[in-house]
C-alpha cells in the first residue's frame, strides 16, 4: 500500500486542531508552536504532491479509495488531478502564511487556531473528493468554523452582521446544490457517488438543464458570483486577517472549483445550455465588482470588492467552456489565491498599527514597512495583469477564451484592467508613499521577521508563476483537457 | 386455552422484565439509604440500565421476526433498536438527574425514570393495539408525574398538569380511533389489521378517516404541528433533565410507533397519509423553526427545536420506503444523542447561574470552555453541520424524500434548516462572542460534576462517531426498516 498523502494531508490539520484544544489555554506559545509545525508539515507535503504530480500521466493521480456507506454507495475517495493540485498547494501556502501572520492574535489563541484548522481540512477535503457526498461533507465542515472565526476575532463592528450573513448565504447556496446532488444520485441509478461514476451517468438533458443552475450558482455562491456576492465583502472586511487570507484565498475558489467540479464536468449539457447566463453574470462581477472597488474609502473594502472581480473572471473562463478559458480559470485561481492573501495580509499589517483602514487618512507607510510595501506592490501587478507575474498568465488566456466565445464581452470585461490599474495604483499612492500622517509618525514600526517570511513566500509564488508559467500552465492543462473530454463527449 | 412458553417469549421482553427488577431494587436500595447518600442512585440506575443494554445485546438480539404473547409483542430489529436508544438515553437521563436541586436525591424519580422507559421499550415492540395502549400510558404518566416533580414550584406543577391534560385529551381522541378500528374489522392485532385492509374486507376510506384519529395520539408523543402546543411550556417548567427525556426518549418512542402502524397497519393507503404526512412534515418543520428564532429561553428554544426535528424525521416516513424508514430511524439516533447533549449543557449551566435564559449563556465559553465546546458540537449537530451526526441524518432523510419524487419536500426541509443555522448560530454567538456583564468570568467557572462529565464526554463522542463512521448505525437502521416491509 502507498503512503495514503492526500488523506494526510486533509486531515493533519483537523487533527493538531484536537490536539491544540486539548492543550490548556494559557499555554499560548505551546499552541503557536503546534499551529505552526502543523502547517509546514501539510505544506510540505502539499508541496511535495505538486512536484511529484505526473502531468504527462495525467488523470486523477494519488488515488484513495475507501467504502463508507456501502449500502448508499458512499465512499472516501480522493484524488488530484491537473486543476485540483495548484488548489492543494494554494491552501498549504495560505495556511502557514495564516498561521505566521496570526501569531500575535492573544485572545484565546487554542480555539482560534482550533477553528481555523478545522476549516483547513475541510478546504483540502474538498480540493481532493471524488466523491460527491465527501465532497459535501467537507464543503459544510468549510463554512461553519468561519462563523466562529470571524464573529469572535473580526473587527467589532460589522462582525455579527457579517459573519451570519455569510453563513447563511453559504449554506443556503449548499444545501441547494445538495439537493441537485441528491437528485442526480437517484437518476444515475448507479447507486453510487462517485464522481468518476456520475461522469459517465449521461443524465438526459432535460435534467441536465433543470438541475445545472441550481447546482453551478448554489457552489458559486462562495465563489462569489453576482447578485449573490454580497456576502463576501462584508465578510472580508468583518474578518480576522487570517481568515479573510484563508476565505478570500482558499475558500472562494472552493466555491468556483466545487461548481466546476460537480456542476461543469458532471452536467455538461446544462453547461452548455447555460453558458450564456454564467457567463453573463461574471461579466457583471467583473466591471460591477471593479467600479465599487475603486470608490472603497476602506482599504479592506477595496480588496473584498477586487476579489469579487477577480472571481468573475474566473467564473467567465468556465462559461467559455473552451481550453483557453478554463485554463486562465485554472491558474487564475491559484493566482488570485495567492495574490488576495498577500493583500489582506499587507492590510491587516497597516491596520494593526494605524488602527484605521480609511485610505485618506492613511500614508507614508512604505518608509515604516517597506516589505509590506513592496509585497501590496507586487500583488498589485499581479491583479493588473502585468506580464511577469502570474496574473497575465491567468487573465490573458482568459480574454482569449472570452473573445473566442463572444468578443463584445471580451471588450467589456477588459475595461475591468484599467479600472483595476487605477484603483491599485491609489490605494499604492495613498497608503504607502506620500507623507505620514503626525498622528503615524513614531507610533508606527517595522512588521515581524513572520510578517517578512509570509510576504516573501506569497511573492516570490506570484513572480515564479509569471516567469515560469511552465511550472503550472501545463499541469492544469492536464486538467482541462479531462473537463473538454466531458464536455465534447456528452 | 393453554400457553406453552418458549425462549424466545422471555427473550423478547427481556429489557422489559430487566427493567422492572432494576426499578424494583432501586425502591430498595431507597429505603436502604439516606437521604444525603441517595444521589448514588443515578450512578445504580445508569450502570443497571447499561447492563440491561450489554445483556440485552448479548442475550436477546432478535433473529427473524416473531410474534410473541399471542400477537400481542412483536419480536423483531425495529424493536429492539428503539429499546437500546431507550436505555441509553434512559442511563444518560440519570446521569443528569443526579446533581439535579430536586431529583437528585429521590428514589421515586429515578423508579419513574425506569417506569416510563419500560413502557417506552413495550411501545416499540407491541404489536396489538390494546398492548399498545397500555404501553403508551405507561410511558406517559409517569412522565406526567416527573414535569410536575417540583412541587414547590409553580411552572413545575403547571407543565405537569398541562401535559397530563393535553396526554388525557389525545389519548382518548386515539382511542377512540382505535375502538372504532376494532368496531369495524373485529380485530385488535396490528398485523391482522394490515392484512384485513390488503385482502379487501374492510373499506379503505374508513381507514383513512381513522388514521386522523390516531394521528392525534401519535402526533402529541411526537409533537408535530397542531399537537405541539404543549412542548414548549411542558419542557420550560418541567425538570431540565426530564425535558431533554421527553424531547429524545419520549418522541422517539412516538415515531417507533408511527412507522409500525402505519407501515403494517395501513400500507394501502400510503399514498393518503403519506402526504398528510408531507404536510403535516412541512408545518413542523417551518412553524417550529420560525417560532424557535423568536425565543429568549433555551428551553423554549429547544422545545421548537425539537418539534421541527420532528417535522425533518417524519420526511423519512412520509417517503415510504425502506430507506426512509432506515433514515427516520437513523435520525432519531443521531438526534437522541444530540439532544440529550443539549440539554445536558442545560443543566449544567442552570444548575450554576440558575437561570434558563439565553443571555445567561454569555461568556460560557470563558467559565467553561469544555461545556461550550459540547454544546457548540450538539447544536451544530442540530443545526446539520458535519463532522455531526445531525448532518448525515438529514441527509438521509432527504435522499429519502428525493427518491420518493418528492423534491419540493427535500426543498422545504433544506431551506428550513437554514433557519435553524440561523438560530442555532445566535445561541453559540452568545457562548463564544459576548461576554458576562459586569463581571470577569474568571471569577466565575462553571464546575462540572462528574456525572455530567462522563455524560457529555460520551454524547460528544457518539455525535461526532455517529457523524463520521456512519455505515454501522445505517446497518442498523436499515435492520430494522427491513421488518417493515
Amino acid at each position: 500500500m502507498t503512503f495514503p498523502i492526500l488523506s494526510v494531508i486533509v486531515f493533519t490539520p483537523f487533527v493538531a486542531g484536537m490536539l491544540i484544544l486539548l492543550m490548556p489555554g494559557e499555554r499560548k506559545t505551546e499552541i503557536r508552536m503546534t499551529a505552526l509545525a502543523a502547517a509546514a508539515f501539510a505544506l510540505l507535503l502539499s508541496i511535495w504532491v505538486y512536484f511529484s504530480y505526473d502531468v504527462a500521466a495525467a488523470g486523477y493521480q494519488f488515488q484513495e479509495q475507501y467504502s463508507w456507506l456501502p449500502a448508499l454507495g458512499i465512499g472516501y475517495h480522493v484524488g488530484v488531478d491537473g486543476l485540483s493540485t495548484p488548489l492543494v498547494l494554494l491552501t498549504g501556502v495560505v495556511m502557514f502564511t495564516g498561521v505566521l501572520i496570526s501569531w500575535n492574535i492573544d485572545d484565546r489563541p487554542r480555539e482560534f487556531f482550533a477553528f481555523l484548522f478545522i476549516l483547513a481540512t475541510g478546504v483540502f477535503g474538498v480540493f481532493v473528493a471524488l466523491d460527491l457526498f465527501q465532497l459535501f461533507f467537507f464543503y459544510e465542515i468549510a463554512v461553519f468554523p468561519m462563523y466562529l472565526l470571524i464573529s469572535i476575532w473580526g473587527w467589532v463592528k460589522t462582525r455579527e452582521y457579517a459573519a451570519m450573513k455569510l453563513t447563511l448565504y453559504l449554506f443556503i447556496g449548499s444545501v441547494v446544490a445538495l439537493v441537485g446532488g441528491l437528485a442526480m444520485y437517484w437518476a444515475a441509478g448507479a447507486q453510487s457517488f462517485d464522481m468518476l461514476v456520475l461522469e459517465q451517468a449521461g443524465f438526459s438533458e432535460a435534467f441536465q438543464r433543470t438541475w445545472f443552475l441550481p447546482v453551478f450558482i448554489g457552489f458559486a455562491v462562495l465563489g462569489g458570483i453576482f447578485p449573490f456576492h454580497n456576502w463576501s465583502p462584508d465578510g472580508h472586511v468583518a474578518a480576522p486577517t487570517a481568515v479573510s487570507m484563508f476565505h478570500a484565498g482558499v475558500l472562494m475558489k472552493l466555491g468556483a472549483f466545487a461548481a466546476l467540479r460537480v456542476g461543469i464536468m458532471l452536467l455538461p449539457e446544462g453547461a452548455k445550455h447555460w453558458a450564456w447566463l454564467i457567463m453573463l453574470l461574471a461579466l457583471v462581477n467583473v466591471v460591477y465588482g471593479a467600479f465599487i472597488a475603486m470608490v472603497q474609502t476602506d482599504f479592506k473594502y477595496v480588496i473584498g470588492f477586487s476579489s469579487v472581480s477577480h472571481m468573475g473572471l474566473v467564473m467567465m473562463g468556465f462559461a467559455t467552456l473552451t481550453k483557453q478559458g478554463l485554463t486562465g480559470s485554472g491558474v487564475q485561481m491559484f493566482s488570485h489565491g495567492v495574490m488576495t492573501a498577500l493583500f489582506f495580509a499587507a492590510v491587516g499589517m497597516v491596520y494593526n498599527q494605524a488602527h484605521t483602514r480609511e485610505i485618506p487618512k492613511l500614508g507614508g507607510f512604505a518608509k515604516v514597512m517597506p516589505f509590506t510595501a513592496i509585497g501590496f506592490i507586487i500583488g498589485g501587478l499581479v491583479s493588473m495583469g502585468m506580464p511577469g507575474f502570474s496574473g497575465f498568465v491567468a487573465e490573458f488566456p482568459i480574454f482569449m477564451g472570452v473573445w473566442q466565445v463572444k468578443p463584445w464581452i471580451a471588450i467589456l470585461a477588459a475595461i475591468s484592467i484599467i479600472i483595476t490599474a487605477s484603483y491599485i495604483m491609489l490605494v499604492v499612492r495613498r497608503v504607502f508613499f506620500g507623507d505620514m500622517p503626525e498622528e503615524f509618525v513614531g507610533h508606527t514600526h517595522d512588521v515581524t521577521v513572520l510578517d517578512k517570511v509570509a510576504l516573501t513566500l506569497l511573492s516570490v509564488l506570484m513572480i515564479g508563476i509569471g516567469i515560469f508559467p511552465a511550472l503550472m500552465v501545463p499541469m492544469v492543462q492536464s486538467g482541462v483537457e479531462n473537463v473538454l473530454r466531458l464536455l465534447g463527449g456528452a | 386455552m393453554t400457553v406453552t412458553y418458549t425462549s424466545s417469549m422471555i427473550m423478547a421482553i427481556l429489557p422489559e422484565i430487566l427493567l422492572l427488577a432494576l426499578g424494583l431494587l432501586v425502591l430498595a436500595v431507597d429505603l436502604a439509604l439516606k437521604e444525603e447518600k441517595r444521589r448514588s442512585l443515578g450512578w445504580l440506575t445508569a450502570g443497571g440500565l447499561l447492563a440491561i443494554m450489554a445483556a440485552s445485546l448479548m442475550f436477546a438480539r432478535p433473529g427473524d421476526p416473531e410474534m410473541v404473547f399471542g400477537g400481542m409483542v412483536r419480536y423483531d430489529w425495529l424493536g429492539f433498536f428503539f429499546k437500546m436508544l431507550f436505555l441509553f438515553a434512559a442511563a444518560i437521563t440519570a446521569l443528569f438527574m443526579m446533581d439535579h436541586k430536586n431529583l437528585g436525591h429521590r428514589g421515586e424519580a429515578y423508579l419513574l425514570l425506569l417506569a416510563s422507559t419500560l413502557g417506552m421499550s413495550l411501545m416499540a415492540s407491541a404489536a396489538d393495539l390494546v398492548m399498545l395502549y397500555i404501553a403508551i400510558e405507561t410511558t406517559s404518566i409517569p412522565l406526567y408525574i416527573l414535569a410536575g416533580f417540583m412541587t414547590g414550584d409553580d411552572h413545575s406543577t403547571e407543565s405537569g398538569f398541562k401535559y397530563l391534560l393535553f396526554g388525557a385529551l389525545t389519548s382518548t381522541v386515539m382511542l377512540y380511533g382505535f375502538s372504532l378500528l376494532y368496531g369495524f374489522t373485529g380485530t385488535t392485532g396490528i398485523y391482522e389489521l394490515g392484512a384485513m385492509f390488503s385482502a379487501g374486507q374492510v373499506s379503505l376510506g374508513l381507514a383513512v378517516g381513522l388514521i386522523f384519529l390516531i394521528i392525534v395520539g401519535l402526533g402529541f408523543k411526537v409533537s408535530i404541528v397542531p399537537f405541539h402546543f404543549w412542548a414548549p411550556d411542558v419542557y420550560e417548567g418541567a425538570p431540565t433533565p426530564v425535558a431533554g427525556f421527553l424531547s429524545t426518549a419520549s418522541k422517539a418512542a412516538g415515531f417507533a410507533v408511527l412507522m409500525r402502524l402505519f407501515l403494517i397497519a395501513f400500507p394501502d393507503v400510503a399514498a393518503s397519509w403519506s402526504l398528510l404526512l408531507a404536510v403535516l412534515s412541512t408545518l413542523t418543520m417551518t412553524l417550529g423553526n420560525l417560532v424557535a428564532m423568536v425565543q429568549k429561553n433555551i428551553k423554549r428554544l429547544l422545545a421548537y427545536s425539537s418539534i421541527a426535528h420532528a417535522g425533518y424525521a417524519m420526511i423519512g416516513l412520509a417517503a415510504v420506503s425502506q430507506l426512509g424508514v432506515a433514515s427516520v430511524v437513523f435520525y432519531l439516533a443521531a438526534y437522541i444523542l444530540t439532544n440529550l447533549a443539549a440539554f445536558g449543557v442545560v443543566v449544567a449551566v442552570g444548575r450554576e447561574t440558575g437561570s434558563d435564559e439565553i443571555t445567561a449563556y454569555s461568556g460560557l465559553s470563558r467559565r467553561a470552555p469544555g461545556l461550550a465546546l459540547a454544546m457548540m458540537v450538539a447544536f451544530l449537530s442540530l443545526a446539520g453541520m458535519p463532522p455531526f451526526g445531525g448532518f448525515v441524518a438529514k441527509v438521509f432523510v432527504f435522499t429519502a424524500a428525493v427518491k420518493a419524487d418528492m423534491v419540493w419536500l427535500a426543498i422545504v426541509g433544506v431551506l428550513n434548516s437554514i433557519i435553524g443555522v440561523y438560530y442555532y448560530l445566535t445561541v453559540l454567538k452568545y457562548v463564544y462572542l459576548y461576554r458576562m456583564e459586569n463581571e470577569d468570568e474568571d471569577q466565575h467557572p462553571i464546575p462540572l460534576s462528574r456525572p455530567y462529565t462522563i455524560a457529555l464526554v460520551v454524547l460528544s463522542i457518539g455525535i461526532l462517531l455517529i457523524g463520521t463512521i456512519f455505515a454501522p448505525w445505517f446497518g442498523f437502521s436499515g435492520a430494522a426498516a427491513v421488518n417493515l416491509f
